[in-house]
């Protein structure tokens, strides 16, 4: 507390690191290609759940920083490099939807929708192809521009330490905030709720949402916790900034199992055919047991886990429950996609282990990438010092 | 005026880094009974004064763990063991909508039980008699000042080591607080045996003399005349009919006071033959009708009856009533138009009483000769 300086002295992360990185790619993306090879639709499939994944950190996190400015938030300012470095996802998602626009027809009935459907004849003007791939790519290039600005402005402080940077980032993330809502919820009803393109949820979106910021979080924290307790960050963070860190993921624990609980509430009750048919293809089979699972995963474990205050302060313990949250938004991405493809019966095999490993070796590689070229902590930021300071 | 007894030494400081310093400074000493004020919360007061966290949370578990359980148990043991009724088709114990009211109530009760709790348990309020209150130090503390106060009870304190460990710390101020002997001999009057004896009274009798009248006396003859009475209650079972229900359908071709079954429900032309005009052509009749006609039937077929009405060109076009046919209609043949609808007119069964049709009938009789008038009229 006494010291009225930043002490930051920049360690390069360890080489070991890119090496697991590399290896996760590699082995992941051998299994994908010989996945397209062997079973294109499956594949295609498993391919929406890595690029929702990947979307989410990547837009999340985006999210993260943005929510920073426009809260004036200084607790998280030492970690915001790494919702930075992680925003930077954004830039590789075309590896990930490319495929897929390539493969449109094995997952999207929509595209070659039989003449008698009347739903899908009057959805055309909305779902077809040209304005889909328009929309994907319009979101993208969004997203894109934001990120640039934004981590630019962020960058250049660390030279400069000029104060109207944040002014400028600031009003940046507020029109950045409507920007998200729309894209993400459209991405969520494109890429989502289009595989059962009868069915319809008016909350989809914000169940996608809800997935999307405790999944950047989760990110977030799992990188934070290490490299702070290993000195990569600024020296002084006390475990007070970690209770943050903890309280956001508790809470967002709870609203994402509002939302879930709300969209299945309402169609229980109801008891429309119609909306119903999507949880029925989740609870036939032993499709029952990972919609069991899900509850237990994205909601029991990480409620229980997250509930006491000494746990939102432990790293350990911190770090495992951002890793099961991570772990579940992916669980619940399966669920979401996979009953499209495989009715009554779970599908899970290699194939469906090629895009998590992939992902895993991208994020692990674009994050070194990122810190080869910039300081782990906004080292100009005029908010540094107090965000090390921060006490509860 | 006796010996007054000391309560604590407390010191003031100027700056919030002084006091937490003290604070540190006082733990580390070996002090367990003394307290910080401030005018706000300080950041990092807690670690200073090595507080253990706070007991609140385990309140708030308990009181929302046993809200939780309360309300289901309560939920299940109404709707599906006291009374059960199917709702919705769906199961007589559904938990999915009962997740909403469980939350709630787990909600209110915890946090209730939270604040009360932190007010009466852990700040021990009410404490009117505390010996800070209306002193110098406290009125500092409460503005601009920083105060750190060891109480006299503490096993380690000692006046001249405490008023030394003060002045290193370049206390501001040092006050020697002193219990108030008067608050100490008060003895409230709340307490006294004769006013709890006398509440305790107050409080049988009133509840015992509720009892008595609401459970005991008016089940005792003459009150009880009211209850007494030889009459099926809806759905009791009843004693009387072989199949046990209380409740009877009423016997076939029961007819409802004021009320005529229409008999030619989707035959207007038998209708028309069978229908007679019970109401004889009057001027109030006709007043009736001329009523009732504009309000109900002028919007579509206009005031004259020749479908000229505003809503021309907006739908299927509203006929003409002066047309060959319907003037031949017998009065019966337009009675099953108004009371079942035709076309894209829909039933007047419930805007027009059966009397009001009639009148109606009646006014478009008018209408109709006044447009096709009889050599027979002008004589």
């Amino acid at each position: 507390m006494s010291s009225s300086t930043v002490e930051y002295q920049k360690k390069e992360l360890p080489a070991k690191v890119k090496t697991v990185g590399m290896t996760l790619l590699l082995v992941g993306l051998v299994l994908v290609v010989l996945g397209y090879i062997v079973n294109p639709t499956r594949t295609a499939y498993n391919n929406i759940i890595g690029f929702t994944f990947l979307a989410s950190i990547g837009v999340g996190s985006l999210f993260f920083v943005a929510i920073e400015y426009l809260a004036g938030a200084v607790w998280s300012t030492p970690f915001r490099r790494v919702g930075e470095f992680l925003s930077s996802l954004i830039i590789i998602l075309p590896i990930l939807f490319i495929p897929l626009l390539l493969n449109m027809n094995n997952v999207f009935h929509w595209t070659h929708p039989a003449p008698a459907d009347k739903i899908l004849v009057d959805k055309a003007p909305y779902l077809n192809v040209n304005f889909f791939i328009i929309r994907v790519v319009v979101f993208w290039l969004l997203w894109l521009v934001f990120y640039y600005f934004i981590t630019k402005n962020s960058g250049k402080q660390d030279h400069t330490k000029d104060q109207l940077l944040t002014k400028k980032n600031i009003k940046i993330s507020a029109l950045f905030m409507p920007v998200f809502a729309l894209t993400i919820s459209f991405t969520a009803i494109d890429w989502l709720m289009s595989l059962a393109p009868h069915w319809f949820s008016t909350i989809f979106g914000v169940y996608y949402f809800s997935g999307t910021v405790l999944t950047a979080l989760a990110a977030a924290t799992i990188f934070i916790i290490p490299l702070s307790e290993r000195g990569y960050l600024v020296k002084g963070i006390h475990t007070d900034s970690y209770y943050s860190l903890g309280a956001l993921l508790f809470a967002f624990t709870n609203f994402w199992a509002y939302i879930a609980f709300s969209q299945f509430l309402l169609i229980w009750y109801a008891n429309l055919p119609e909306e119903t048919i999507w949880f029925l293809a989740r609870w036939e089979g032993n499709w029952k047991f990972v919609s069991i699972g899900l509850l237990v995963v994205h909601f029991l474990i990480p409620y229980i886990g997250l509930l006491s205050q000494p746990s939102k302060m432990n790293p350990k313990r911190l770090l495992i429950i951002a890793s099961v949250i991570l772990f579940a938004h992916y669980y619940d991405l399966y669920w979401l996609t996979m009953p499209n493809f495989s009715k009554g019966e779970v599908a899970f095999g290699w194939i469906e282990l090629g895009f998590p490993i992939m992902i895993a070796g991208l994020i692990i590689l674009v994050f070194i990438y990122r810190t080869k070229k910039e300081n782990l902590v906004p080292i100009g930021d005029p908010k540094l010092k107090r965000g090390i300071d921060f006490r509860l | 005026m006796s010996e007054k007894i000391l309560y604590s030494f407390s010191a003031i400081f100027d700056s919030p880094d002084q006091v937490s310093h003290a604070a540190e400074k006082v733990v580390e000493l070996g002090y367990t009974k003394f307290d910080v004020h401030s005018p706000y919360p300080l950041h990092g007061m807690d670690s200073a004064m090595k507080l253990p966290p706070s007991k609140l949370g385990y309140v708030a578990l308990v009181f929302g763990l046993s809200g939780m359980i309360g309300t289901l148990l309560s939920l299940w043991w109404v709707s599906a063991i006291d009374y059960p009724i199917v709702i919705g088709g769906k199961p007589l114990f559904s938990f999915p909508a009962y997740i909403p009211i469980v939350f709630e109530i787990t909600v209110l009760s915890a946090s209730i039980a939270t604040v009360l709790a932190m007010l009466f348990v852990f700040f021990k309020l009410p404490n009117n008699s505390h010996p800070l209150h209306g002193t110098e130090y406290m009125k500092k503390v409460s503005s601009d000042k920083y105060g750190i106060s060891i109480q006299a009870e503490d096993p380690k304190f000692d006046e001249a080591s405490v008023r030394k460990l003060f002045e290193s710390l370049q206390a501001r101020e040092i006050y020697s607080i002193y219990w108030d002997n008067e608050e100490l001999t008060h003895k409230h009057k709340i307490f006294e045996p004769k006013f709890i004896t006398f509440l305790f009274v107050v409080a049988i009798i009133s509840s015992g003399t509720a009892y008595f009248t609401l459970n005991k006396l008016m089940y005792m003859i003459p009150f009880n005349w009211m209850m007494d009475q030889p009459k099926q209650s809806a759905q009791q079972k009843s004693l009387v009919f072989s199949d046990g229900f209380g409740m009877r359908q009423p016997v076939a071709g029961t007819v409802a006071r004021g009320f005529m079954p229409y008999e030619f429900k989707g035959q207007p032309d038998v209708a028309g033959e069978k229908l007679v005009n019970p109401i004889p052509i009057s001027k109030e009749s006709l007043k009736l009708g001329q009523v009732k006609f504009d309000i109900y039937c002028s919007p579509c077929h206009g005031y004259h009856a020749e479908g000229d009405s505003r809503l021309r060109g907006q739908f299927p076009n509203p006929p003409s009533l002066h047309s060959e046919k319907v003037r031949s209609w017998s009065d019966g043949r337009i009675f099953a138009v108004l009371t079942e609808g035709q076309n894209i007119m829909p039933s007047y069964a419930t805007q027009l009483s059966v009397d009001e049709r009639w009148a109606v009938i009646n006014y478009l009789r008018v209408l109709q000769r006044a447009l096709n008038a009889k050599e027979t009229d002008l004589q």
